[in-house]
């Protein structure tokens, strides 16, 4: 051991005179922070993630967590990161993992973004006392309608429109795998969706007999793995999705540790118990746009087409040509994942390093299938970095349909995104599959939580639109001219599409 | 702000321009002096199988040479001369308006259902993109547009509107807000047939504009009501809605009032909605769009933005307000105000 020990991250402390040793830091703390011996709490400050359990369950506020000052010398480029990075894998010579999204310095676009208000010429609306319409169908839209006329008076329309996600708010809850969080988290989502009236991905880890009540509101998703994927679960989904990648990890494939695959996971998945869960990068039947059309093709076949078919890819420099050629395959609605996009688990130098912002890939998109004259026939999902309203009202107004959430969901059930997802040992219930940490999280309680959330962010969207002098969702769609650039370089605003301020 | 006032005889029996002058003069409060226009259908009775094509021109040299250049590329002009104009004190003559009566050449445009429209359009478009000092603002059949900055009394002295004569008549006055006062910005917007006047604003415009962009028609105004003319000719058109269709797609009813109606009706706006969503108007509007056959008005889904019908023998009038229908027909008795989002539709018999 040259290199020796690496300074600890957090600092936990416990008060002493506060403390009344009843012992529940030391349950709770499945990373092995306290113990108890006779007189006092003793904690082990290196295991710490700040994770917050401890903190969120004591009953007397004895405990402190603080951010440990770095103890190295400081230097611009050779960061603490960096350089505990290459102790780490000069000692193990393995690739290193990370959970949630995107930590490193980038600027976020959202927040160069400004909303527009209406003042004198043009009256802003009142949400409480005109109606606002919200509501967003996620679907393929036919280029025009075509009608009969019978007569002077009587015309008919010919057209049949092909199955559309009705949503009543354009704010749904992204793909995050049973295998990846629990059961309990799984629930608790899958019935604020369904009391709300808007959609949930299952991930890929195949739907669970538990979710069944739930099903008109759950997208299912079909993966390289193809785990638990079967006719049956084709049919039970809302829609279905193809996911080609994700932002976390764009151009890879996904791991579940065979330690997160137990008797039920491995039921659902539709795999051995404890056997890892090896996603490939590519689907071995896809290697041309033409492979990915027929797969679309063939999904809709097997569910006499009945649902809608997403296709879901990271975002990346090329990403508007991708969509467009997704766009073309017969896919109903194109979800592009932004390189902030959460994640059990992901090579940290793929989560940090490949792909681009979301805001740049849906305008982009969003631009490129309307210089095709394409746009309107397909739905534009938005997901990565959705962290409030704004943050929705800006991506619809940049392009998308809607918007998918992750990090912000699990956040609303407790999730601290201490980023330690991948190590199964998630205190809140939320991230593992043991049976007595998955217990934390009562299901009914947590729904409550995520279903106050999105109704929250919706009111708020909607009150963003009245100030707009804008009262129906279609109208805000691509609507760049609601939107100005602060601080933005001008190469920025020509991606995005959007004035400066005071423009 | 700003005013509008339209009128079509529905017998086709030809009004001059003088009794809408004094209609438009009495909304001045509803202007700043910034802009005002005038359509008139049935003015070129003379030419009525070409196109009548109104250009402003910013000199009479190099832009001028290349939209002649363009015209002859596409058909043949078959009549040409500066519109006559007489000099007001308030308006400083900042373009020569010029008008061509053009023959597209069909065989140019193929594949296309209507490939003399299509030419035309293609025109315009191109001009008004390409082409510095030139705008095409006007280019129906038999119709004509008279527009500049200024007040309402000396746009039409300017034109002398009184010495034309349409059965139907569509003008405005406006209070610009957004964009400069300037004379492509003034109403009424043309294209083709279609002739569009608005009070208020258009809050969706971004989307609006780059829908339509996406179908090939080019904002180049600087304004947000161009796009109500693009709109109507795609959706009328090209993508063959009637007139009511249309405005259904534009302003449509709110989803709670489409899940009470009947269920083929229902489906029907359902249809339309998700078909031609990005073309639906949000923010505060009133608006009259003329054609060769028919005058509608509409306003906003909440109507935040006034409008008054007038029905009298023959007549149908739209305006922001009573008093300047009455100004033209001072018997009126069935004056009424329409319900948020529903066309109100005066058509031609003859």
């Amino acid at each position: 051991m040259i290199i020796g020990s690496r300074p600890t991250k957090f600092q936990v402390v416990v008060d002493k005179n506060q403390c009344m040793l009843c012992g529940r830091c030391v349950d709770n703390c499945s990373y092995g922070v306290f113990r108890m011996e006779p007189e006092e709490i003793i904690t082990n400050t290196r295991n710490c993630v700040a994770c917050h359990r401890c903190i969120s369950q004591c009953p007397r506020d004895a405990i402190t967590i603080k951010e440990r000052p770095c103890d190295y010398r400081s230097h611009p480029v050779w960061t603490a990161q960096v350089k505990e990075n290459i102790f780490k894998q000069a000692e193990s010579g393995k690739i290193l993992l990370g959970g949630m999204g995107n930590a490193a310095q980038y600027p976020i676009l959202f927040d160069h973004l400004v909303l527009d208000a209406c003042q004198v010429t043009n009256p802003s609306i009142d949400p409480l006392r005109e109606p606002m319409e919200l509501r967003t169908y996620i679907g393929k839209k036919p280029r025009q309608l075509e009608f009969i006329q019978k007569s002077d008076t009587d015309i008919s329309l010919v057209t049949e429109l092909v199955p559309n996600l009705k949503l009543e708010t354009p704010i749904m809850i992204g793909h995050m795998s049973y295998g990846a969080i629990s059961l309990n988290a799984h629930k608790a989502m899958a019935k604020a969706v369904s009391d709300i009236g808007t959609f949930m991905g299952t991930g890929e880890g195949g739907l669970h007999e538990a979710l069944y009540p739930y099903q008109d509101h759950m997208i299912v998703q079909v993966a390289s793995g193809r785990f638990g994927v079967d006719v049956n679960y084709l049919e039970r989904g809302a829609a279905i999705e193809i996911k080609i990648g994700q932002g976390a990890k764009p151009g890879i494939g996904g791991h579940l540790p065979g330690e997160k695959v137990c008797a039920d996971v491995s039921c659902t998945r539709m795999i051995p118990e404890g056997s890892d869960a090896i996603s490939p990068a590519p689907h071995h039947d896809i290697y041309s746009i033409e492979d990915l059309k027929q797969l679309v093709i063939s999904l809709k076949e097997a569910t006499e087409w009945k649902k809608p078919v997403f296709v879901k890819i990271a975002a990346v420099h090329n990403v508007a040509a991708i969509a467009a050629g997704i766009a073309r395959s017969g896919a109903d609605a194109v979800v592009i994942d932004g390189f902030r996009g959460g994640t059990g688990a992901a090579p940290s130098v793929f989560r940090d390093h490949v792909g681009i912002p979301i805001e740049a890939a849906v305008a982009a998109v969003d631009t490129k299938l309307r210089r095709q004259g394409i746009r309107n026939e397909v739905s534009i999902i938005a997901s990565g970095g959705i962290r409030q309203s704004a943050d929705v009202a800006k991506a619809i107004c940049l392009g998308a349909d809607a918007v998918y959430i992750g990090t912000a969901a699990l956040v609303a059930m407790g999730c601290r995104v201490c980023g330690t997802c991948y190590r199964g040992l998630c205190t809140w219930g939320i991230a593992t599959q043991r049976p007595d940490l998955v217990a934390r999280l009562d299901p009914e309680e947590a729904s409550h939580n995520v279903k106050n959330l999105i109704e929250a962010w919706t009111l708020e969207l909607a009150e963003l639109m009245g100030a707009a002098g804008i009262n129906s969702i279609e109208s805000l769609r691509g609507n760049r001219d609601r939107l100005r650039g602060y601080m933005l370089d001008q190469s920025m605003l020509d991606v995005l599409d959007v004035k400066p301020i005071g423009a | 702000m700003c005013g509008i006032i339209g009128v079509i005889d529905k017998q086709r029996e030809l009004m001059d321009g003088s009794s809408i002058r004094d209609a438009l003069s009495i909304m001045d409060e509803r202007g700043s002096g910034e802009g005002a226009g005038y359509a008139a259908y049935g003015v070129y009775p003379d030419y009525a199988d070409l196109y009548a094509i109104h250009v402003f021109y910013d000199n009479l040299v190099e832009p001028k040479t290349q939209v002649e250049d363009l015209l002859e590329t596409w058909g043949m002009i078959e009549h040409d001369e500066e519109i006559p104009t007489w000099e007001q004190a308030g308006i400083p003559k900042i373009h020569t308006p010029w008008r061509y009566f053009f023959r597209p050449k069909t065989r140019l445009m193929q594949r296309s259902r209507t490939p003399d429209d299509e030419i035309v359009k293609h025109i315009v478009m191109e001009v008004n993109k390409s082409i510095k000092g030139a705008l095409i603002f006007s280019s129906g059949k038999n119709i004509g547009v008279f527009k500049a900055s200024g007040w309402p009394e000396e746009v039409a002295d300017f034109y002398r509107v009184e010495k034309y004569e349409g059965y139907l008549w569509l003008a405005h006055n406006r209070y610009p807000t957004n964009t400069p006062g300037w004379w492509g910005g003034a109403h009424p917007f043309n294209l083709l047939n279609w002739s569009v006047v608005h009070n208020g604003e258009i809050t969706s415009y971004g989307t609006n504009r780059r829908y339509i962009e996406s179908f090939g028609y080019d904002c180049t105004m600087y304004t947000d009501t161009e796009v109500v003319a693009y709109l109507m000719d795609l959706l009328v058109r090209r993508h063959g809605l009637t007139q009511e269709l249309a405005v259904r797609a534009l302003a449509p009813p709110f989803w709670d009032e489409i899940e009470r109606m009947p269920e083929d009706i229902q489906r029907l706006n359902t249809a339309l909605r998700l078909t031609y969503g990005s073309a639906m108007m949000n923010g505060p509007f009133a608006i009259a769009v003329a054609s060769p056959d028919s005058i509608v008005g509409f306003s906003d889904r909440i109507k935040l933005r006034p409008l008054v019908i007038g029905e009298h023998d023959n007549k149908v009038f739209i305006s922001s307000e009573e008093a300047a229908i009455r100004t033209v027909d001072s018997a009126i008795k069935n004056i009424y105000m329409p319900k948020a989002g529903h066309p109100i539709v005066g058509r031609t018999v003859a």
